[in-house]
């Protein structure tokens, strides 16, 4: 007695259409979401009944620009990311090289530890260098915690633990066997990183530049606990929209927010530009 | 001259034991072995990449079993070329002399040298995203003998070529070998490459290197 076979018959072209369908329509609704978002923000500004100018763009931003307190707040913004992302990847580059290159004891731990910032609540991160801080002497922990101080060591908390992790991947993209070739060449280690392993992870440096910027511009939570959110002081710009929405000022909210949403595109494609030629992260 | 003498090496599951290998100066050496037998890691050891469990490395009579790759005037050209992603071929072959601060002009006219007797005169200001796999092994091979070593280490340098190439790249070593002088270890499990190219035959298997005689060679080939 012969075993009954089941009679197989060769995935159509359907199947293939339905499966790659399936994944476009959830790529499309989360697209969808983030358009609607951005499509929201500009439709609030540009159609809000407080706004009768023929320019309400125009108007809006100007307003919020001639506002001493949110140009304040913006300059400090700016100087604030952009040193909160030197110092992360000033950090990330040799970080990320040796978790890259090298199997250390304790290893696991470390590159678990680095997470930590990542995965905690905002508010604990804030929460953790308030309590930590309090350990400083007196003179020191009031130079710092509540004053300008505070708001780069609030972002860099944060944003150096996602260039940790942008330079791992880059130097795990490069070739070790070009390093080591290099060291034949005449190469000590730091010339071979210098001249070889650092030029090929440039892109990835670049990526984690930007996107230590945008994190740090994003930053909120831990901000607000260790830094404070006052006026012309320790004031950013994600402070800001919390602050005129505190005060019931909506539409300047918004439009502080577009800024934002205008900054974090110019660094998100800045980094896509520049990083995603040779480096994926 | 590339003396191993009792080297071991013992990785996890891998180990090679007591090996001893005498190379004499102008050989072309050609070591077989099947895949995974510890080809590459006897090549990375002779050029300092990986350090032994025991035993000494020396090369031209000087002991550098503990001397830093850079220090031991040996060029290594891998499996894959491991070519700079961001130098063009000009910079690749002049790498070496800039490392050791030589004259801009004595750069010039060693890279233009190079470029001759590998014939890639043409491809000096391109990266090697657009070079075929033939001038990926020649550029390794001219950043190899840039500073002009005394010993080069071939790993598989013919592996991923088609017939054509790989025929023209044998040409090349044997005219590169004979032209320099250099003292050549050719790694490889192709027994036409080694026939064709070697002036001495070794062979690796469970660990142990041994010289093949010409009795053992067609032996071993039938």
């Amino acid at each position: 007695m012969t075993p009954t076979t089941r009679t197989w018959r060769p995935p159509g072209k359907h199947s293939d259409r339905a499966f790659i369908a399936v994944f476009s329509i959830i790529l499309a609704t989360y697209a969808f979401l983030i358009l609607l978002l951005l499509v929201a923000d500009i439709a609030y500004v540009g159609w809000s009944p407080q706004n009768n100018s023929s320019w309400p763009f125009a108007e809006a931003f100007l307003s919020a620009f001639r506002s001493p307190e949110i140009r304040s707040a913006m300059t400090l913004t700016m100087i604030s990311c952009t040193i909160t992302a030197i110092l992360s990847v000033f950090v990330a580059i040799p970080a990320g090289y040796l978790l890259s290159r090298y199997r250390f004891p304790g290893n696991r731990a470390v590159d678990a530890l680095l997470d930590i910032p990542i995965v905690l609540p905002p508010l604990v991160v804030g929460l953790s260098l308030l309590i930590l801080f309090q350990f400083l002497p007196r003179g020191m922990r009031e130079a710092i915690v509540y004053e300008r101080p505070a708001v780069i060591i609030a972002q860099f908390a944060v944003s150096c633990a996602f260039a940790v992790r942008i330079m791992r991947a880059a130097f795990d993209q490069t070739d070790e066997r070009c390093a080591q070739v290099a060291q034949t060449l005449g190469c000590s280690r730091r010339q071979a990183f210098l001249m070889v392993e650092l030029p090929e992870a440039w892109p990835g440096v670049l990526t984690a530049v930007t996107i230590a910027w945008a994190r740090a511009l994003g930053e909120f939570g831990p901000l607000l606990i260790f830094a404070g959110a006052t006026r012309n002081k320790t004031e950013v710009l994600s402070t800001t929209v919390f602050l005129e929405l505190s005060i019931g000022d909506l539409s300047a909210a918004v439009t502080v927010s577009l800024i934002m949403v205008t900054a974090a595109v110019a660094v998100v494609l800045t980094a896509r530009t520049w990083g995603s030629r040779t480096f994926n992260i | 001259m590339i003396v191993l003498d009792h080297i071991d090496i013992n990785q996890g599951a891998f180990s090679v034991r007591n090996v001893c290998m005498n190379i004499p100066q102008n050989a072309y050496a050609v070591l077989m072995g099947s895949t995974g037998s510890g080809k590459t890691t006897l090549l990375e050891i002779i050029c300092g990449l990986r350090q032994p469990d025991c035993g000494r490395v020396l090369l031209n009579e000087c002991d550098v079993t503990h001397a830093t790759p850079a220090a031991r005037d040996v060029g290594y050209v891998p499996q894959d070329g491991a070519l700079f992603k961001t130098m063009t071929v000009f910079e690749q072959l002049a790498f070496s002399l800039v490392v050791r601060r030589e004259h801009h002009s004595a750069i010039e006219t060693r890279v233009s040298e190079l470029a001759g007797l590998l014939d890639i005169e043409h491809i000096l200001d391109r990266t090697p995203a657009g070079l075929s796999g033939g001038e990926r092994q020649r550029v390794a091979l001219g950043r190899a003998l840039s500073f002009r070593p005394g010993i080069l280490l071939l790993d598989e340098p013919l592996t991923a070529l088609d017939d054509e190439t790989r025929s023209q790249i044998m040409h090349l070593l044997k005219q590169v070998q004979q032209h320099t002088g250099v003292t050549v270890l050719h790694v490889t499990h192709n027994r036409s490459e080694a026939e064709q190219l070697g002036t001495m035959m070794l062979c690796i298997s469970n660990g142990c290197v041994q010289a093949l005689t010409q009795d053992k060679k067609e032996e071993s080939y039938v």
